[in-house]
């Protein structure tokens, strides 16, 4: 492979040559790399990888010599900014000019300056990054040295070999070779990358790397074939070839990412394929996102109007100016000669007015909207209300400029999981072999937990007293999970779980004792028989804990994370665990005691003694389920998913400790404290479409390769092949219909359901299966397919052991959430991939569905029926439509649809019914959908209905829906961070959405649309002066202000005001928009920023500049006045005209407000003051000097400002006070509100919704919410069954509608 | 230990106080300030524009303004203004024969004479201004057509004046001082006023020249060129084409008003803001002796007729006029305030019967769905 030879020069035809050659090279689908270092020490261009892009970053846009050109260039391409300058160089066109060249290019200049500067400082902020990330340190193999030397980030090149520690950061892409962990494992972070804290595996590429010598890089004589850089973060299809052609097949499980943190790996080598901006990490590095907002949208059509309204006002001046020239007899003294003819002078005249007029085309308003957009979110990301404690994370916005969005929405689309619910998965039963387990004591234990905060005094009083029971120490766990539980959402400190999924809550279950028992027979059944047949019951469990991608890691050696300052109160000292556990332990007792006494009646009373009897009775012997759990050892279980770490948890429970978890071997212990091994063959990953995962293990019994597979319950129950063994009788062969009783009665309490399946695969099978699945892995194109295809064939024939069903929480606050935002008349949406039982009982629970509410199911088979129920639904939607005329009452109708149905009423030519149907609900929830038909369902409302709407959800799967939307909105929550990266505005629970938009988007909305009108109106109102003083004279472009105070005015003494105007105002506080949401609806639809409101405040300012022009004028008339003397009142009065009119709008004032706007005047003056005294000779024609004195000295200045301000804002603020007198706008009844002290304002407000809602559903809202408890008979009892597919085989249409009018609440 | 900090109450309030929980130091989380100005709490005032609240504003405004525009009208009624039109457009008008042989060129003047009678005696300074009609000096080629550094006195723009002067700039290679199309149509009539005696007798009334111009502006803006003698310094350059005197010969009677610093030619030169305007020419400073400065009777104004207006269809007036605090004769301003005032009365009456009537309603608001 050394090549001796070495050119000395090169020829610049080579280099030429080179160059193309890397420019294919780079361009080429695969990349073939080999090792670096044979060549070190050659010549940059001898390097073999030489053409790929080194780890240098360079984030920058500009360079110090660049930045004029480039950063101009940039600025060019806004068409404001081409207006502006097109209207300077038009000034410097001697024939058409209105003010001196130089003073036409202030504005842009300025206008210019500000934004380079703000680019500047955002690009060297960015340099400042990148030097200190090149720079960064990093182990290179050097051949020369025969070691690893440190060196930088930017020395990486392609084709090196990088070593990386234990919480080191991977410095570009690796293909993992080597690993000190004896199982070549690699644990790596991904935080940095897409937020998910779980620990994810990487393994060495197989074969390369042999344990006993090391890996000696040297020795590396294989070529990496690897695709072309790609942005997939989860997908990498590359193989190794050896020297003697064998191909080894490697994917992204053996790739280091740039940017990942090693864990729990001492170190690893790892060889670059990736570097720089080639890496997976910089390429999905894309800059914040960009959207234009609903009211921009509005104001560029209104920009344009003003553009005509310009160019009318510009005729009129070409035109009189024609008519002035021919209505001239003779040549008077003050006409210079001129040589044009009268037409061509008027053509000019036109283009001096637009420079004259131009600021009518109100450019500084982008800049000005722009300001106070980030005034606004420093606003809404300051708010204390919007941050949550437990991940210490605030509001974050995204996207920049769309903030008044969250002041105009009517739809929400909102993901069930992790959205409305916690995400975090509490295991609550399960049926085995078609028995079910009801777990009652976990039941009432997750009960207590959320009881209020009632008898935590009672607890903390007592916890000094220990309690150490034999109890105790074996609910350890249980107890811990209590008090954190707790203070979950209270205490900083202990709240911010350092993993992502051991949240104590779903870490324990109280084992059901029936379950115990029969466990406890069939393993000393097992035992005794020492048979080679595993009992259901175990391998039920022994499923839970194999069939999984759980990482165990001890408590001892958890990982520290980047903000370890926050994590110091999280003790290491094992021993301190302990003795927190003891003494939480004790104040659990102290719980349950309590509970006892006052609670006699109480079933957990049979249970805890119950419990406690067998264990002192020792009924288990030694392996006591939990106690084998607890205590001694401190496991932690970090799962992909949060459904996999409650499993997990169940099964120790019940004493199948998974206790840990390599790529070939899987240990587990059983209840008998044997320890079993098992041989990994082969893990079938879960995806989407298969909607199951699967393990395939070598029992270390039996030695049977065991497929243990999991998944949704209807893609388990199709792939059902015989019942689980021949030897059951003959009334338990229906153990699938059992279960699938179960499984609905699961899905109607709201639960998760999962189905376990087993099967037991002969030595042939899996042999032949295994040649295939090897070829799969291997391959390059349609390597996903392929593997999916393997596990599809492999997943057959399943036996069924059993399902579970896992509980996922509300979240705090979202019954009040989602009613508030229903009566701020938002339609709130679930889309869900849930069977449609939960997500109606979840749409009960957090009160989207009501009981009184007409529901309509719609689960059709096929097109045909589809049709039909879609026309009867209508027809039944319109007529009660149409009966709620007559009724006094609010009774809604809510729609529940499947995806299935769903895909049809999509297709074109049902969407309009289905549209029509939809925006007659007042809910529409749909299950089992996919995440392209969430981003079908949004788009197809947001176009069809031209409605705003906003998705809310936390995980990939809603990524679609989010980046559909008007507003996408993720929540940080359990399932990573690809949602909170698509997303504009990033919340950490769904309650917040109640302040985000009815608040802030209330407030965003209310002062930007304010602000655009009073800015439209302001440069209107202004400019129009210079208009009508065109009619005297002679309409020749004369500008009876000073052109520097002119500019000035726009630039200074006018700008702060509106900007202050749309960042501080508050027309209503935040308590009575919550209180009231109906407030809300004010911004809904055209909202206050409309073609009205825009019309009349252009005519208000025409009519205001009228005034301020024709009362000075009046009062001038016939005098000895000059030009600059007459137009320094109007300059003036337009000011205080101005300035007052925003005093009218302006709801309330602070300090700002005050300073802004006495500023403002005390500015105008001072400056006008300092420019009069001191301008002798400059700014010729239109000398300023000392005439802003000679003014101010005489009183009839100040009569004229006094009243022609009063004339000017007299109707505006008639029409004010006529109007909020006569017929008051909500708004304004809010404002009022205000004022009231808050007592006598609740008390208001709970009387005028008592008074409105008569007693329906409206007062519900201020008792507690009690979502339907599932051991109650539930609303979904009163709803026909849904049909299933295998039940009714022929008959393919169900359509029920069913209303169920519930006893009015009082 | 998490317990023992743990308290319930204190945390059950809506706003947890940034209180240090479980070691995790304030420093260190994420949580925003809890301050007025980020929580956008700051003390503010909330005015709502209701009929009560606002009532008063109405009254005040009435009450102050309608003695004000009492006050404007009678000073506006109390100055007396006579104005008399000497443009010679009728045939039988004096000036007829000067206004229809016009000629720039013609050196010796076009002298006319018109009688008029004042009714009332003028008291005080009485002000004489010269007025023209359909005189556009706010056009912008016309007010830009000046060199305000060669009027302040620079040497440089006086040999080499600016751009803007264009035409008038240089004649045959040499500058025109002062340049541009303003100077260049400065007003050139003269006018002599006499008080005719009963007897027939003309008794010349003296005309005050200086003190027409605004201080600053011939003390400050307008300076004329450096050197002791006026001709040496304005000897490179030549006069205006329309201008029969050269500048530092505008005034023979007085050196001190000659050149840049000539009141009349400083008055013209700030242009005016309207087509029709007037301009001060001469003040008729008060007696000391007499009871009044112009008494009633016949005067006679005796015009030296060579500024040419019919051309473009313009008017020529002589305005005498009495001055108060508020200038010159103008009605407007205590009309517009006394009607202004009165209706924000009449608006405070109408509002004050709509909050009769509406009042008490803020209670029973009903915020539509």
């Amino acid at each position: 492979m050394r090549d001796g030879r070495t050119m000395s020069w090169r020829s610049p035809l080579a280099l030429v040559r080179d160059a193309l050659h890397g420019q294919r090279a780079r361009e080429r689908e695969l990349r073939s790399l080999v090792s670096n270092l044979p060549y070190e020490g050659l010549g940059k261009g001898k390097l073999p990888n030489r053409f790929f892009s080194s780890n240098t970053i360079k984030t920058t846009k500009y360079s110090l010599l660049t930045f004029i050109p480039i950063n101009l260039f940039e600025q060019f391409h806004r068409l404001a900014n081409i207006y502006f300058v097109g209207l300077a160089i038009l000034n410097f066109i001697p024939v058409v000019n209105a003010f001196q060249p130089e003073v036409a290019l202030i504005p842009i200049c300025v206008i210019l300056a500000l934004t380079a500067l703000k680019d500047a400082w955002e690009d060297f902020r960015r340099y400042q990054s990148d030097r200190k990330v090149n720079n960064t340190p990093c182990s290179i193999y050097s051949r020369r040295e025969k070691q690893f030397l440190e060196r930088r980030w930017k020395d990486v090149q392609v084709g090196d070999f990088v070593k990386v520690v234990c919480n080191e950061i991977v410095p570009a892409d690796l293909l993992l070779l080597c690993s000190s962990d004896p199982n070549g494992v690699c644990h790596i972070e991904t935080a940095n990358l897409d937020g998910e804290t779980n620990l994810k595996q990487r393994t060495v590429v197989s074969g390369l790397c042999t344990m006993d010598r090391g890996f000696e890089p040297e020795s590396f004589n294989s070529i990496v074939v690897c695709e072309k850089p790609n942005d997939n973060l989860n997908h990498f299809k590359c193989f190794v070839e050896k020297p003697n052609k064998e191909k080894l097949g490697a994917g992204i499980e053996s790739l280091l990412l740039r940017g990942c943190t090693v864990r729990n790996t001492d170190h690893a080598v790892g060889f670059v394929v990736y570097a720089g901006h080639e890496t997976k990490s910089m390429l999905n590095n894309s800059g914040s996102r960009s959207k234009r907002s609903k009211l921009e949208r509005k104001l560029n059509i209104d920009v344009f109007f003003c553009v005509i309204l310009l160019f009318a006002m510009c005729l009129v001046g070409s035109v009189g100016h024609y008519i002035w020239l021919e209505s001239l007899t003779g040549s008077p003294p003050y006409l210079t000669p001129d040589s044009r003819s009268n037409s061509l002078a008027s053509f000019h005249m036109f283009f001096t007015m637009i420079i004259l007029l131009q600021i009518l085309i109100p450019i500084s308003l982008y800049l000005s909207i722009e300001l106070v957009k980030i005034g606004q979110i420093f606003f809404i990301i300051n708010d204390v209300d919007l941050y949550d404690e437990e991940t210490d994370s605030r509001m974050q916005c995204r996207a920049l400029n769309i903030t008044e969005d969250l002041g105009q929405i009517d739809y929400i689309f909102s993901d069930k999981t992790g959205t409305l619910t916690e995400n975090k998965m509490v295991f609550r039963r399960c049926s085995i072999m078609g028995t079910e387990f009801p777990h009652k004591e976990n039941a009432i234990r997750l009960a207590v937990l959320d009881e209020p905060e009632a008898e935590e005094e009672i607890i903390f009083n007592h916890r000094l007293q220990s309690a150490q029971t034999g109890w105790s120490l074996e609910a350890e766990d249980v107890t811990s999970v209590d008090t954190s539980r707790h203070s979950r959402s209270k205490v900083v400190g202990m709240a911010q779980s350092d993993v992502a999924f051991s949240s104590p809550l779903e870490t324990e279950v109280i084992p059901d004792q029936n379950l115990v028992r029969q466990i406890s027979r069939a393993e000393s059944s097992s035992r005794r028989g020492g048979s080679r047949r595993m009992d259901p019951y175990l391998d039920f469990f022994l499923a839970l804990a194999i069939c999984n991608t759980v990482v165990v890691s001890m408590a001892t050696a958890r990982r520290r994370r980047a903000c370890v300052s926050s994590h110091s109160s999280q003790t290491n000292n094992p021993l301190e665990i302990l003795s927190n556990l003891v003494k939480k332990a004790s104040s659990f007792i102290q719980r349950k005691s309590t509970r006892i006494r006052t609670q006699s009646q109480d079933p957990v009373i049979d249970s805890v003694r119950m419990e406690s009897t067998a264990d002192t009775n020792g009924v288990s012997q030694s392996d006591r389920p939990a106690a084998a759990a607890a205590g001694s050892e401190d496991l932690y279980y970090e799962a992909e998913s949060p459904d996999e770490a409650a499993l997990v948890y169940a099964a120790r429970a019940y004493g199948f400790v998974l206790l840990a978890r390599t790529p070939n071997n899987v240990a587990v212990r059983l209840p008998s404290g044997q320890v079993l091994d098992f041989e990994v063959l082969d893990t079938l990953t879960f995806d989407s479409n298969r909607k199951r995962m699967s393990v395939l293990v070598r029992h270390p019994i039996t030695k049977e390769c065991v497929l243990y597979t999991k998944g949704a319950d209807y893609a388990i129950m199709e792939l059902l092949g015989t019942p689980y063994a021949e030897h059951l009788s003959e009334n338990q062969k229906n153990i699938a219909s059992d279960t699938q009783h179960h499984l609905d009665s699961y899905a109607k309490e709201g639960l998760r359901t999962l189905c376990i399946a087993k099967k037991v695969v002969s030595e042939d099978v899996y042999r032949s299966w295994l040649v295939n699945r090897k070829s799969a892995l291997a391959a390059i194109d349609n390597k996903e397919e392929l593997v999916m295809d393997t596990a599809v064939q492999m997943e057959t024939n399943l036996t069924l052991l059993g399902a579970t069903g896992i509980e996922d929480r509300l979240q705090e606050s979202v019954p009040d959430t989602t009613v508030a935002l229903r009566e701020a008349g938002i339609h709130v949406w679930v889309l869900t991939g849930d069977k449609p039982e939960t997500a109606v009982n979840i749409g009960y629970a957090c009160r989207l569905l009501e009981e009184e509410d007409l529901l309509i199911n719609m689960s059709c088979k096929n097109k045909v029926t589809c049709t039909s129920s879609l026309d009867c639904n209508l027809e039944e939607v319109r007529r009660y439509d149409e009966d709620l005329l007559n009724v006094d009452t609010m009774p809604s109708i809510s729609l529940v649809i499947d995806g299935h149905t769903l895909t049809m009423a999509l297709s074109p030519d049902l969407r309009d019914r289905f549209v029509d149907l939809a925006k007659r609900c007042r809910t529409v929830l749909c299950c089992r959908v996919t995440p392209l038909q969430k981003s079908e369902v949004v788009k197809l409302i947001r176009e069809k209905l031209k409605v705003m709407t906003l998705a809310v959800g936390d995980g990939a799967n809603d990524v679609n829906m989010i980046q559909a939307a008007d507003v996408g909105v993720g929540i940080s929550g359990q399932e990573g961070m690809q949602a909170v990266m698509a997303s504009d505005f990033a919340i950490s629970r769904f309650k917040h959405l109640k302040k985000l938009l009815l608040v802030h988007g209330h407030w965003c909305y209310t002062r930007l649309a304010n602000m655009i009108i009073y800015f439209f109106y302001k440069n209107v109102a202004y400019v129009n002066l210079l208009f009508w003083y065109q009619f005297y004279c002679g309409f020749t472009g004369t500008a009876m202000i000073d052109y520097w105070l002119m500019i000035f005015f726009n630039l200074f003494f006018t700008s702060t005001p509106p900007i202050m105007f749309g960042i501080f105002d508050k027309d209503v506080s935040a308590e009575v928009l919550l209180g009231v949401p109906e407030l809300y609806r004010t911004g809904q639809g055209k909202g206050e920023y409309n073609f009205l409101t825009f019309w009349i405040s252009i005519l208000d300012a025409f009519y205001q500049s009228l005034v301020c022009f024709f009362v000075p004028y009046w009062a001038y008339k016939d005098s000895d006045v000059d030009i600059f003397t007459f137009g320094t009142p109007m300059n003036t009065v337009s000011l205080f005209t101005i300035l007052l009119h925003l005093s009218i709008e302006i709801k309330s004032w602070t300090v700002v407000h005050w300073i802004i706007m006495l500023g403002s005047v005390g500015l105008y003056f001072g400056v006008t003051l300092f420019y009069s005294a001191i301008c002798v000779t400059c700014n010729p024609p239109s000398n300023p000097y000392w005439i802003f004195e000679s003014q101010m000295g005489d009183p009839m200045f100040y009569l004229i400002c006094t009243i022609s301000t009063v004339v000017a804002l007299l109707p505006r603020y008639t029409f004010h006070v006529l109007k909020n007198s006569i017929s008051p706008s909500p708004l304004l009844q809010g404002r009022e509100l205000d004022r009231m002290d808050p007592s006598t304002r609740d008390q208001w407000i709970r009387e005028w919704r008592g008074f409105r809602g008569g007693g329906g559903g409206q007062v519900k809202r201020y008792q507690q919410s009690t979502p339907p408890s599932p051991t109650q008979e539930t609303p979904v009892d009163f709803l026909p069954e849904f049909l299933n597919d295998d039940e009714i085989p022929d008959d393919d249409f169900s359509l029920n509608v069913t209303t169920h009018q519930s006893p009015v609440l009082t | 230990m998490m317990a023992s900090s743990y308290n319930a109450k204190e945390e059950d309030g809506h706003h947890p106080g940034s209180s240090n929980h479980g070691g995790t130091g304030p420093s260190s989380s994420k949580k925003p300030d809890n301050t007025a100005f980020k929580q956008q709490r700051l003390p503010a005032w909330q005015p709502i524009l209701t009929a009560g609240t606002v009532l008063p504003a109405f009254f005040i405004i009435g009450l102050i303004f309608i003695p004000i525009g009492i006050g404007l009208y009678v000073t506006s009624n109390n100055i007396k203004e006579f104005e008399i039109d000497y443009t010679g457009v009728e045939p039988d008008s004096p000036c007829y024969i000067c206004a229809q042989n016009f000629s720039w060129n013609s050196t010796t003047p076009c002298i006319c004479t018109v009688n008029f009678t004042l009714q009332q005696p003028f008291e005080n300074n009485v002000y004489m201004y010269y007025g023209l009609s359909n005189f556009y000096q706010n056009h912008r080629r016309y007010v830009k057509s000046r060199d305000d550094k060669q009027l302040n006195g620079d040497l440089n723009n006086l040999e080499d004046p600016s751009s803007d002067c264009e035409p008038y700039r240089k004649i045959g290679g040499k500058a025109v001082a002062p340049c541009g199309a303003i100077a260049n149509s400065l007003f050139n009539d003269t006018l002599d006023l006499s008080y005719v005696e009963s007897n027939g007798t003309l008794n010349s009334i003296d005309l005050q020249r200086k003190g027409i111009a605004w201080w600053t502006d011939k003390h400050v803006k307008f300076k004329n060129p450096a050197g002791s003698n006026l001709s040496v310094a304005f000897q490179n350059t030549v006069m205006p084409v329309n201008w029969r005197n050269p500048v530092y010969n505008l005034d023979p009677s007085d050196p001190d008003n000659n050149g840049f610093i000539n009141e009349d030619f400083i008055v013209w030169m700030r242009t005016a803001a309207l087509p029709t305007f007037r301009k001060l020419y001469r003040i008729i400073p008060k007696k000391s002796g007499a009871a009044s400065t112009l008494p009633s009777g016949s005067y006679r104004l005796k015009i030296a007729y060579n500024y040419p207006v019919l051309s473009f269809d313009g008017r020529k007036r002589m305005i005498l006029s009495t001055i108060s605090w508020m200038g010159g004769k103008n009605p407007f301003l205590g009309i517009a305030y006394i009607t202004v005032g009165s209706i924000c009365f009449f608006l405070g009456i109408v509002l004050l019967i709509i909050n009769h009537k509406y009042g008490n309603r803020s209670s029973s608001a009903d915020i539509p769905n």
